[in-house]
């Protein structure tokens, strides 16, 4: 796995904010959506598309790809943002989010848009799928991985935690999960709706090769995939500490930002705040 | 009248025949392998077989997962947890995405018997047949249950198979070829159509011989394929006797007999006096027993037969 240079970070970051912006005008323009959620994921998106997953824009169904299934489908304007800007479609689909006989429908849809793996949206599916992805990959004799994003809030799914015996039992090393820890979900704080905890030591118990990462550390987090990617054995969950809107000073952690996409004023106020290099 | 088999046993054995011609088929249970037969394709290919346990809304989805992949992935529980328990995961991550998942049902409607309700799904053909892109099939014996696992594993796209399981006799002739869509007449008739599926064929076609004691001269359709209905052959039988019966082993609200009222009325208005649970549930109690209680049985057509005739004449 590459070491991240000084310059590189750079880059990736620009690249994030560079993104961050489209999920901003892409929710603006459809008027509806998730934002929180949607820059919650964006960090860990970026290093996967751009310095982990093989995958190639030119040929979208090539068997050996790696696949990405997004669990948590309503942060799908974070996917497209990237799937766009890697050149799976148009960038001028972006445009079309949410409106009518647009390829880029409000949750994921695996037949109307390139890129997409996996049609999520009903929360609590995605992991069984990208279970099977997995053993089939295994069936080929393929070293094709399988990553897979969770909400927490998702996380209250008790079909979540079949599939997690599922990958555990079948040993399925070639699966990465992310756990979007951002503490949030639609009627408050995780820990107060229905707490997770102890989360780390749940899976852990579940059979998993479980790691910890800061979800807006880019270097951090190509490590961690690295380590699962080299975990035999087992399938690895990285729960990813991230905020919930991050990169936006006003949604940031904010609950009402879950599910609404911002007016004007909110537009220009995010997008100036972006352009000016984000917060730190 | 040739041996009697259960569709389930069938099942079993053409999945394991099918899994030896082809690499691409695989097997998916929750912790009922003795029950769906499943067992025995995973004894001979153990790699291609994955008991989940006891989650059946995972076992859709990791099925899903597989054929994204290009396999053949037949998945089974009873019906009541395949279709009822991971309805949702059946939507979303099958129907929806039109992936090559074959749900292969066993254990459905009455006659699963002394288990009773909890376990006696009277409402999954009307649940699957809702789903678009969902084919929903049905078959009445054993031979056709091979025919139908043949077919299923050919087609391209999500397929639910109900399955039972008692013994049933063969009722469709040997030589019969299975076409997707295409209901088989097993007696030809005038004055009434019997229109049925899976374990209530036999009982049609007895009652049908009941009535033509009477005089009265019913025609049997073997409706296999329920969804898509074979409209042309359905608006032809009800032009040429103008009354029909139908008989499921299902409510009669939402499956065959909603199918079968639903085009009627609108291609070729007749009456249809439907043959099945009346919206309630099921108890235990052997299947004769229950067949008799619930209205499920030859006798129970005959009278229909005889009510179908007669709102016949009033219209
Ligand atoms: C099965 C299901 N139930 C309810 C919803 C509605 N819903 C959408 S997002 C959400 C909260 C998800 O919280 P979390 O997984 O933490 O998402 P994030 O914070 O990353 O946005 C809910 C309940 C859904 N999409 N699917
Ligand atoms: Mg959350």
């Amino acid at each position: 796995m590459p070491v991240l240079s000084k310059a590189d970070i750079k880059e990736i970051k620009s690249k994030a904010t560079g993104l961050r912006r489209d999920i901003i005008t892409m929710l603006y323009r459809a008027g509806s959506g998730h934002p929180g959620g949607s820059l919650s994921i964006i960090d860990i998106l970026v290093v996967l598309y751009y310095k982990v997953m093989n995958v190639d824009p030119r040929n979208p169904r090539d068997p050996e790809r790696d696949r990405l299934v997004l669990s948590k489908g309503h942060a799908c304007p974070a996917l497209y943002a990237v799937l766009a800007d890697r050149g799976f479609f148009p960038a001028h689909y972006l445009d079309s989010l949410r409106k009518i006989d647009s390829p880029l429908q409000g949750h994921p849809d695996m037949r109307k848009t390139p890129g997409v793996e996996m049609s999520t949206g009903s929360l609590g599916q995605g992991l069984s799928a990208a279970n099977g992805m997995a053993l089939a990959a295994r069936l080929d004799g393929s070293p094709r991985r399988t990553y897979v994003i969770l909400g927490d809030g998702e996380s209250q799914e008790g079909q979540v935690w079949e599939a997690a015996l599922t990958a555990s039992h079948y040993r399925l090393d070639n699966l990465t999960a992310f756990l979007d820890s951002n503490g949030l979900q639609i009627d408050g704080w995780v820990r107060e709706v229905k707490s997770l905890e102890p989360l780390a030591d749940k899976w852990r118990a579940f059979g998993w090769n479980v790691l910890e990462v800061d979800g807006h550390d880019y270097a951090s987090l190509l490590e961690v995939t690295g380590r699962a990617s080299a975990c035999k054995g087992l399938p690895t969950m990285i729960i990813a500490h991230t905020v919930k809107g991050k990169g936006v000073s006003f949604m940031e952690n904010q609950v009402d930002w879950h599910g609404k996409a911002p007016g004007q004023n909110e537009y220009e106020k995010a997008l100036a705040e972006l352009d000016a290099g984000g917060r730190d | 009248m040739t041996e009697k088999v259960a569709t389930r046993d069938a099942y079993g054995r053409a999945l394991l025949e099918l899994g030896r011609r082809q690499d691409k088929i695989v097997v998916l249970d929750a912790d009922l392998s003795k029950s769906t037969k499943t067992a025995l394709f995973a004894e001979e290919f153990p790699l291609r077989f994955f008991n989940v346990g006891v989650s059946e809304a995972d076992m859709i989805g990791t099925a899903a997962g597989l054929a994204t992949s290009g396999y053949i992935p037949f998945a089974s529980s009873f019906g009541v947890f395949a279709a009822g328990r991971a309805y949702d995961q059946v939507r979303n991550s099958i129907a929806y995405t039109r992936l090559n998942v074959k749900i292969a049902a066993t254990h459905s409607g009455i006659t699963v018997g002394e288990d009773g309700a909890s376990h006696q799904t009277l409402e999954d053909i009307a649940l699957m047949r809702v789903l678009p892109n969902m084919i929903v099939i049905v078959p009445a014996d054993g031979g056709q249950t091979y025919q139908v696992v043949e077919t299923a594993a050919a087609y391209e796209g999500p397929v639910y198979i109900r399955l039972g399981r008692p013994k049933v006799p063969g009722v469709v002739p040997h030589d019969t070829p299975f076409i997707l869509g295409r209901a088989q007449v097993l007696r030809e008739g005038t004055d009434l159509a019997i229109v049925a599926a899976g374990y209530m064929v036999a009982p049609a076609l007895e009652g049908a011989a009941e009535l033509q004691k009477e005089g009265i001269n019913a025609a049997v359709i073997n409706m296999h394929t329920i969804k898509p209905l074979d409209v042309e052959l359905l608006v032809h039988m009800a032009r040429k006797t103008g009354a029909v019966v139908t008989a499921e082993e299902h409510s009669i609200i939402g499956g065959l007999g909603g199918a079968v009222a639903e085009c009627l009325s609108e291609e070729y208005p007749v009456p249809v006096v439907k043959v099945g649970v009346k919206d309630t549930f099921g108890e235990s109690g052997s299947p004769e027993k229950l067949l008799h209680k619930y209205g499920l049985t030859a006798g129970h057509l005959v009278e229909a037969g005889r009510t179908a005739l007669q709102k016949k004449g009033q219209m």
